[in-house]
C-alpha cells in the first residue's frame, strides 16, 4: 500500500521568537514491513543550520535551528511511503505460551534478546503502577499464548476507556488515565505497555500515522487527524508484534510507523526550546492519502 | 621494625596512648597510624615528632590559625535543608599519611581501575559490546538514569570519555585499600584538596619541610597542560581539522552560587585561569558555542563542567533544566566543543557495576584489579539476590543510582519491622538495588577537642586523562566521620576535611602554575572571558558598595547627632541607652531645640531618598523616627536597609567569587560577618514587628559596627581602585559606583538644600552634607570661611577636582563609558555615549550663584531642583541602557511540544 503523507506543525507566536532549537521525530522509518522512499521538510523560516542523524532507537531525527526573530514557525513534512504489512499472526495458539515468552526473555543469553530486556523497565512517561498488573492478569491466564493475551488486553483497554481528546495532554500522568478511564491514543499505548512491563515483557511505543480517507466502505480511524500512536510487543523468535488499541486492531497496511521508543518521550514528534518572552499556539494538521494499492 | 624513642606507646581503652596524647583506638581496629602491635608506623615517625616538638596546646592554636585562614579565603560549603547556608570549611590539621611505597600501589590501582571505566564508557555509548556479550546485565545500565540515550554516539570512538575520574578509598579490616564509590560525572573536592594543603602549609610550614610531602601543583599542572591538548586528540580521533588554537578558550560550568560547592568551582576557575560561566552565559549559534560577553559572543573551545549531566541540555535531556545550554549536545557531536565529561558519564557512577569489574578487567584488558571495590552483590541476580536476602542484617544496601533517593541503609541500624519493609522494596525492583559489604573503615588520628583521637576516614583521590594514561593527584581530599564510631563520612552531615599527605623520597621543587604556560598562552584580550553576567554583577558590586558607604555614613551622623543631643559630652560611654530617649531627650520643647527638629528631619529625609525606601521618614511624626531609623539600619525584611543592601553586596560579589583576589575576598568575609552581627542584634520575635525595634536598645557595639563597616568600605573601594586590572570587569564596577555615587549626591542635595529655611539651619545642613559627602575637611582647607552656600554647591556639583564632587563622576563616567567595546556606526554617538553628554553640559552651563539663589518669597530653590532631577533621571537611563546593551543577553527558554495526538 502507497501513501502520501503531510504532516504540518505551525506555532505561532504572540511576541517575536529570537533563537529556537528543535529536534523533529518525524521521518518514517525503513524497516522489514515498510520503506519510505522520499521524506521531504519544509521549516519556515528556513533554518540556520539542519542535521539528521539517527538516534539510539534508530529513529531519524532531523535537528534544525532558527537564528532570526520570527513570530511563526512551521514544519511541514512530506513522506511517500510503501506499507508492506505483515501477515497477520492468525493462529496464535501456534506461538509461545507467555509464561515461555516470559521465561526466555529473561534467561536467553542471546545478543537480541538481551538488547529487548530494556523494554521490560519502566521508562519516563510509563512508572510501575501496581493497578497495571492487576488490570493485565484477567488477560494472562495460566498458559495462555502470548499474542492471544496481548490481544485481548487491547481488546479490554478499547472497551474499557473512553477516548477523549478533551481530556489529557502530554502532561497527563498514567496514573489519571487510569482513575478516569479517559485518554487518547498515546495514553492507551502507555497503558498497554505498562500492563506488559507490570507481567516481565517488553513492549514498546510506537508512533506514526493511520489512513485518513480510507476507501468508502471502510470506517473512518480514531485519532486520524493527527499523528497517532500504538504499542508492540517482543515475542522471542518472532519478534516485535504491533496493537493498535485505540482501534482495536492489530496493524497490517493502514499504519504508517514514524519511530519507536519506549514511550512518547523517546519519539515526542516535534520539540524545540524557544527563547522569547511570549506565549505559543500550536496547530497541527495531518492528510494520510491512499496513492494506490 | 624500626622504633623511635617515641613508639612505646601502650593500649588503653579506645585511645592514643603516645608519649603526650591520649587515645588510640580499641580491639582490632586498623589504624592509619598505628600497626598490628600498636606502634606507629615508620611513615608517621616524622611527622610525631614534629608534632611532639609542637606541642598538643601549640598544634590546636594552630588549628584555630588554619580554620580563620580558611573562613577568612571563604572556603564554604553550602549546607541544604534545615541549617542552610554557606558553612564554613572544616579542616582538621592532623593529615592522613600515605606511604610511599603504599601510594605506588594505589596509584597504580587506580590509573587502572579508569582506564577501565574509560573502557567501559566508550563501549555503552558506542556499541555496547558488554551488554550483546553478558559481561554487564542489561538492567544494570538500561535502569540505570545516568543512561542516557541521547549520549549515544555523542562522542567520536577514539576519543576517551573518561577524562575527569575521582574514586573514594578506604582501608579495609584486611588492610587492604578498597574502592567505596567512583566518581564519574564531574567529581567535586580537588578544589578543597588544594586549598586545605594551602591553608597547612601556611599555618604549619615547618612541618612540610621536615616530612617532606608530595606537592599537588604537578597535578594541576598536568591537567591544564592535557586540557590545552585536548582538541588535538580529538582531531586525531576524528581526523577532521577543526577550528583548533593554540589558546583554546576554557570555561568551568556551575550551576551558580547556591550549588553545594560553588566555592570550588570558582577557586578552581580562578586557579586555572578558566573562565567562571553558567548555563545562561552559554548560547549555541551554528553548531559552536560561545560566551556572551561584554563586547559579544566569543567562541568556547572546552567546557569543563560542574553541572549534572541530565541538565546540561533543555532540548535533549531534562527540560525543565535552567542550569545547561540549549543545543549543547548537538555542538558536541559536531566536535565543536569538548566538555569534561562528556555528558552520560554518571552512569558509571553505579555500585551495580561493581561485582562486574573482576570479569570485565580480564576481558578487555587481560588483568586482574588491582585494587578490589569493596565487595557488591547486585540483586537483579537471583543467586546473590538471595544472598542479599539472607545477610540484610551484616550489609549496606543502596539503590544503584543516587537519583533514587535515599541514603546507604546500614542493616545492623534496622528493626526487624524496617527489616522486612526493606526486603519487600528490593522484591519489588530486585534490579535497582545492591547489598555491600559493611567495610569497617580504618581509623586515623584527628585532633578533637585538644586530643588525637581515632576517626574514620574515606580518601577521595582524582586522575585526569593526559595525553597517554592518567595523571593521579597525589594526595587528595580526606573526609572524616565527626563522631566516633559514626558510619556515614560526609561533609553534608557534619564530617570534617583533612589534607592527605604522600610522602616523597625526596623534596619536590616549588612550582608555580603560572611559570609552564607562557609558551603556549598569548596575552589575553582586554575582555577574555568576562561573561555578560559577571559584569552585570559586578557593575552591582559596585552600585551596592556605593550605596552601603553613603547609608553608613548618613547613619553615623544622624546617630552622633542623637548621641550628643542630652548625653552632652559624657557620650563616650554611652552604654545602653535607647535612641528613642536620645531623641526625645534631644527634642526638648525650646525654640532652638524645635528647629533642629527640622534639621533632623531633613536629613532623615536623605536618608529616606538614599535608600529609597518610600513612605519613610517623609512624613513621619516624630516617635517613629526612631523605628524608621533602626528599621533603615537592621531591618532584613527592609529592602531599602543598610544590612539588606550589605546582602545584596554579598551576593552579587559571591557570583563573581572567581574575579576577586584573596586580600578583596577577606574584605568581603568580613563584610558579611559584620553584616550577620547586625542582623543577629535585631531581636527574633518577628511578630511584635515595630514594637521591638522600639524597645531595642541600640549598643554601643553596633554604633561601633558603622565605623567598622566604614573602614571595610573604604578597604574594598580601595583594592578595587588599586588592585583590579583595569579590564572590562574594572570598568563595569567603576561604572556601577560612579552612578550610584553621583545618584546618592543628588539626593543628599535635593533633600537637604532645595528647600529654604533659615540660615542657621541652612548652616547645620550644609555642615552634614559636607559631612556625608566627605568634603567638610577639604571646604575648610580651602575657604577657610565660614559656610557660604553658592561655594558650598560650587564643592558639591561642579568641582572637577574633587573626587567627591557629581561633575567628577560624570566625567569618570564618560571616560567608562567610552571604553566600553562597541560597533561603531559612522561617527553617530551610542544611546548612553548621548546621554552622559546630555548630563554633563547640563551641570556645567549651569550657574551656581543661580542655583543657590532664594528670595523671601520662594521655600524652594527651583532651578536646582529642575537640574538635580533632570541629572538623576539620566543616570537612571544610563544604568536602563547599560543593562539592556551589555548585560542582559540572557533570555529565559520555553519549550516547545506537540500538545496532543
Amino acid at each position: 500500500m502507497n501513501y502520501k503523507i503531510t504532516h504540518k506543525t505551525e506555532y505561532s507566536y504572540t511576541h517575536p521568537v529570537n533563537l529556537c532549537y528543535n529536534e523533529a521525530r518525524l521521518t518514517p522509518r525503513n524497516f522489514a514491513y515498510q520503506a519510505c522512499s522520499d521524506s521531504q521538510f519544509v521549516v519556515e523560516p528556513e533554518p540556520k543550520e539542519c542535521r539528521e542523524r539517527q538516534d539510539f532507537f534508530g529513529n531519524t531525527v532531523y535537528y534544525f535551528t532558527i537564528q532570526q526573530p520570527h513570530n511563526q514557525l512551521s514544519v511541514t513534512v512530506t513522506s511517500h511511503v510503501d506499507v508492506n504489512g505483515r501477515e497477520r499472526q492468525r493462529d496464535f495458539a501456534e506461538h509461545l505460551a507467555w509464561e515461555e515468552a516470559h521465561r526466555q526473555l529473561h534467561t536467553d543469553s542471546d545478543p537480541d534478546i538481551l538488547e529487548m530486556r530494556q523494554y521490560i523497565l519502566n521508562s519516563p512517561m510509563i512508572p510501575a503502577m501496581p493497578e497495571l498488573g492487576t488490570y493485565a492478569a484477567k488477560s494472562f491466564t495460566n498458559g495462555r499464548p502470548l499474542l492471544e493475551a496481548v490481544e485481548d488486553l487491547t481488546t479490554r483497554l478499547y472497551a474499557d476507556f473512553i477516548y477523549d481528546p478533551d481530556f489529557t495532554t502530554i502532561a497527563t500522568p498514567l496514573a489519571d488515565v487510569i482513575k478516569y478511564r479517559r485518554g487518547v491514543c498515546q495514553d492507551f499505548a502507555h497503558l498497554g505497555i505498562g500492563c506488559l512491563r507490570a507481567l516481565g515483557l517488553a513492549a514498546r511505543y510506537v508512533s506514526g500515522y493511520i489512513e485518513t480517507d480510507p476507501p468508502a466502505d471502510q470506517q473512518p480511524l480514531e485519532g486520524a487527524d493527527a499523528s497517532h500512536a500504538w504499542f508492540s510487543v517482543y515475542l522471542p523468535q518472532l519478534g516485535w508484534i504491533d496493537f493498535d488499541p485505540t482501534n482495536n486492531q492489530i496493524p497490517t497496511d493502514q499504519h504508517i510507523t514514524i519511530a519507536w521508543g519506549r514511550d512518547y518521550a523517546d519519539v515526542t514528534p516535534l520539540k524545540g526550546v524557544v527563547f522569547g518572552s511570549g506565549t505559543h499556539e500550536l496547530s497541527v494538521g495531518v492528510s494520510c492519502e491512499r496513492i494506490s494499492e | 621494625m624500626q622504633r623511635a624513642d617515641i613508639t612505646n606507646s601502650k593500649v588503653i581503652g579506645d585511645s592514643y596512648e603516645l608519649p603526650k596524647f591520649a587515645n588510640v583506638p580499641h580491639g582490632k581496629q586498623i589504624d592509619e597510624m598505628l600497626n598490628r602491635d600498636r606502634q606507629i608506623n615508620l611513615h608517621w615517625h616524622n611527622f610525631i615528632q614534629a608534632l611532639d616538638t609542637l606541642g598538643l596546646p601549640e598544634m590546636e592554636s594552630r588549628h584555630a590559625e588554619v580554620q580563620r585562614l580558611l573562613r577568612e579565603n571563604g572556603v564554604t560549603y553550602v549546607v541544604h535543608g534545615e541549617q542552610q547556608g554557606h558553612r564554613p570549611w572544616e579542616l582538621d590539621p592532623v593529615p592522613l599519611i600515605i606511604s610511599n611505597t603504599d601510594w605506588d600501589t594505589i596509584s597504580a590501582g587506580l590509573t587502572q581501575r579508569a582506564e577501565l571505566l574509560n573502557l567501559i564508557l566508550t563501549d555503552l555509548y558506542g556499541e555496547r559490546r558488554l551488554i550483546k556479550d553478558g559481561l554487564i546485565p542489561p538492567e544494570v545500565v538500561y535502569a540505570h538514569a545516568g543512561f542516557l540515550h541521547a549520549c549515544v554516539g555523542l562522542t567520536p570512538p577514539g576519543f576517551p570519555y573518561l577524562l575527569n575520574y575521582a574514586a573514594d578509598l578506604a582501608r579495609g579490616s584486611d588492610g587492604r585499600i578498597w574502592v567505596l564509590a567512583d566518581r564519574t560525572q564531574a567529581p567535586s573536592g580537588a578544589g578543597y584538596a588544594l586549598e586545605n594543603r594551602t591553608a597547612l602549609a601556611r599555618s604549619l610550614p615547618n612541618l612540610f619541610g621536615e616530612v617532606g610531602v608530595h606537592r599537588l601543583s604537578f597535578f594541576f599542572r598536568a591537567l591544564q597542560n592535557s586540557v590545552l591538548d585536548m582538541q588535538y586528540q580529538l582531531e586525531s580521533a576524528t581526523r577532521i581539522a577543526r577550528h583548533q588554537t593554540d589558546n583554546p578558550h576554557v570555561v568551568v560550568l556551575t550551576p551558580g552560587p547556591l550549588n553545594e560547592t560553588y566555592f570550588e568551582h570558582a577557586y578552581l576557575a580562578s586557579y586555572l585561569g578558566y573562565t567562571l560561566v553558567q548555563g545562561d552565559d552559554l548560547t549555541v549559534w551554528d553548531g559552536r558555542v560561545w560566551l556572551k560577553s561584554l563586547d559579544g559572543l566569543r567562541p568556547v573551545d572546552i567546557i569543563l563542567r560542574r553541572v549534572d549531566d541530565t541538565f546540561c541540555d533543555p532540548l535533549e535531556l531534562r527540560q525543565d533544566s535552567r542550569l545547561g545550554v540549549a543545543g549543547l549536545l548537538e555542538a558536541i557531536r559536531q566536535g565543536n566543543v569538548i566538555v569534561i565529561n562528556p555528558p552520560g558519564s554518571s552512569v558509571l557512577e553505579n555500585p551495580g557495576l561493581m561485582p562486574f569489574l573482576p570479569n570485565i578487567s580480564k576481558q578487555l584488558i587481560g588483568e586482574d584489579l588491582r585494587l578490589p571495590s569493596v565487595a557488591t552483590w547486585w540483586c537483579g541476580h537471583p543467586k546473590q539476590r538471595d544472598y542479599v536476602l539472607a545477610n540484610l542484617r551484616e550489609l549496606v544496601i543502596k539503590p544503584i543510582h543516587r537519583q533514587l533517593g535515599g541514603r546507604p541503609v546500614f542493616g545492623t541500624e534496622l528493626s526487624n519491622a524496617q527489616l522486612d519493609t526493606l526486603r519487600a522494596q528490593i522484591n519489588a525492583d530486585p534490579h535497582l538495588y545492591i547489598g555491600q559489604e559493611h567495610v569497617h573503615l580504618s581509623t586515623t588520628p584527628s585532633l578533637i577537642e585538644g586530643k588525637l583521637e581515632p576517626r574514620r576516614a574515606i580518601l577521595r583521590s582524582f586522575l585526569f586523562r593526559e595525553k597517554e594514561g592518567y595523571a593521579v593527584m597525589p594526595g587528595g581530599l580526606t573526609r572524616c566521620a565527626g563522631e566516633k564510631g559514626e558510619l556515614t563520612i560526609s561533609i553534608q552531615d557534619g564530617g570534617i576535611s583533612k589534607d592527605t599527605w604522600v610522602l616523597a623520597p625526596e623534596p619536590e621543587p616549588h612550582i608555580s602554575l603560572w611559570q609552564q604556560r607562557t609558551e603556549r598562552i598569548q596575552i589575553a584580550k582586554a575582555s577574555e572571558g568576562l561573561s555578560s553576567r559577571a559584569a552585570e554583577n559586578l557593575f552591582w558590586v559596585g552600585r551596592y558598595a556605593e550605596r552601603a558607604e553613603g547609608q553608613a555614613r548618613l547613619l553615623r551622623i544622624m546617630l552622633d547627632k542623637a548621641k550628643m543631643g542630652k548625653m552632652g559630652l559624657e557620650t563616650s560611654r554611652l552604654g545602653r541607652v535607647s535612641p528613642a530617649r536620645l531623641f526625645t531627650e534631644t527634642l526638648g520643647e525650646d525654640a532652638r531645640e524645635v528647629s533642629e527638629l527640622t534639621y533632623l528631619r531633613s536629613m532623615l529625609r536623605s536618608l529616606t531618598g538614599l535608600t529609597s525606601s518610600h513612605p519613610g521618614f517623609a512624613n513621619k511624626s516624630e516617635q517613629s523616627l526612631e523605628n524608621e531609623l533602626l528599621s533603615i539600619m537592621l531591618d532584613t525584611e527592609n529592602s531599602a536597609s543598610l544590612v539588606s543592601t550589605l546582602q545584596a553586596l554579598v551576593s552579587a560579589a559571591y557570583s563573581v567569587r572567581d574575579r576577586w583576589s584573596t586580600d578583596t575576598w577577606r574584605v568581603m568575609n568580613s563584610i558579611e560577618n559584620l553584616c550577620t552581627t547586625l542582623e543577629k542584634s535585631v531581636p527574633e520575635d518577628q511578630d511584635a514587628g515595630v514594637q521591638i525595634l522600639t524597645d531595642f536598645v541600640l549598643q554601643e557595639t553596633e554604633l561601633a559596627s558603622l565605623d567598622q563597616l566604614m573602614i571595610f568600605l573604604a578597604a574594598l573601594s580601595g583594592l578595587n581602585a588599586e588592585s583590579m586590572t583595569q579590564t572590562i570587569g574594572w570598568i563595569s564596577l567603576d561604572i556601577g559606583r560612579r552612578i550610584e555615587r553621583a545618584l546618592l549626591l543628588i539626593v543628599l542635595c535635593r533633600s537637604s538644600l532645595v528647600a529654604v529655611k533659615d540660615d542657621w539651619i541652612e548652616d547645620l545642613l550644609l555642615e552634614s552634607v559636607l559631612t556625608a559627602s566627605e568634603c567638610l575637611i577639604t571646604y575648610r582647607g580651602r575657604y577657610r570661611s565660614a559656610l557660604h552656600f553658592p561655594t558650598v554647591l560650587e564643592l558639591l556639583l561642579l568641582d572637577e577636582g574633587n573626587p567627591r564632587s557629581l561633575l567628577y563622576q560624570l566625567k569618570r563616567l564618560e571616560e567608562q563609558i567610552r571604553a566600553l567595546p562597541r560597533e561603531r556606526l559612522g561617527y553617530r554617538l551610542s544611546e548612553e555615549e548621548q546621554l552622559i553628554l546630555e548630563a554633563l553640559t547640563q551641570l556645567q552651563l549651569s550657574n551656581t550663584i543661580d542655583l543657590a539663589e532664594s528670595t523671601e518669597h520662594t521655600t524652594q530653590r527651583r532651578g536646582l531642583e529642575k537640574l538635580l532631577v533632570r541629572l538623576a533621571q539620566i543616570l537612571v537611563d544610563i544604568s536602563d541602557v547599560l543593562t539592556q546593551t551589555y548585560f542582559s543577553h540572557v533570555q529565559r527558554p520555553q519549550q516547545l511540544t506537540t500538545t496532543s495526538l
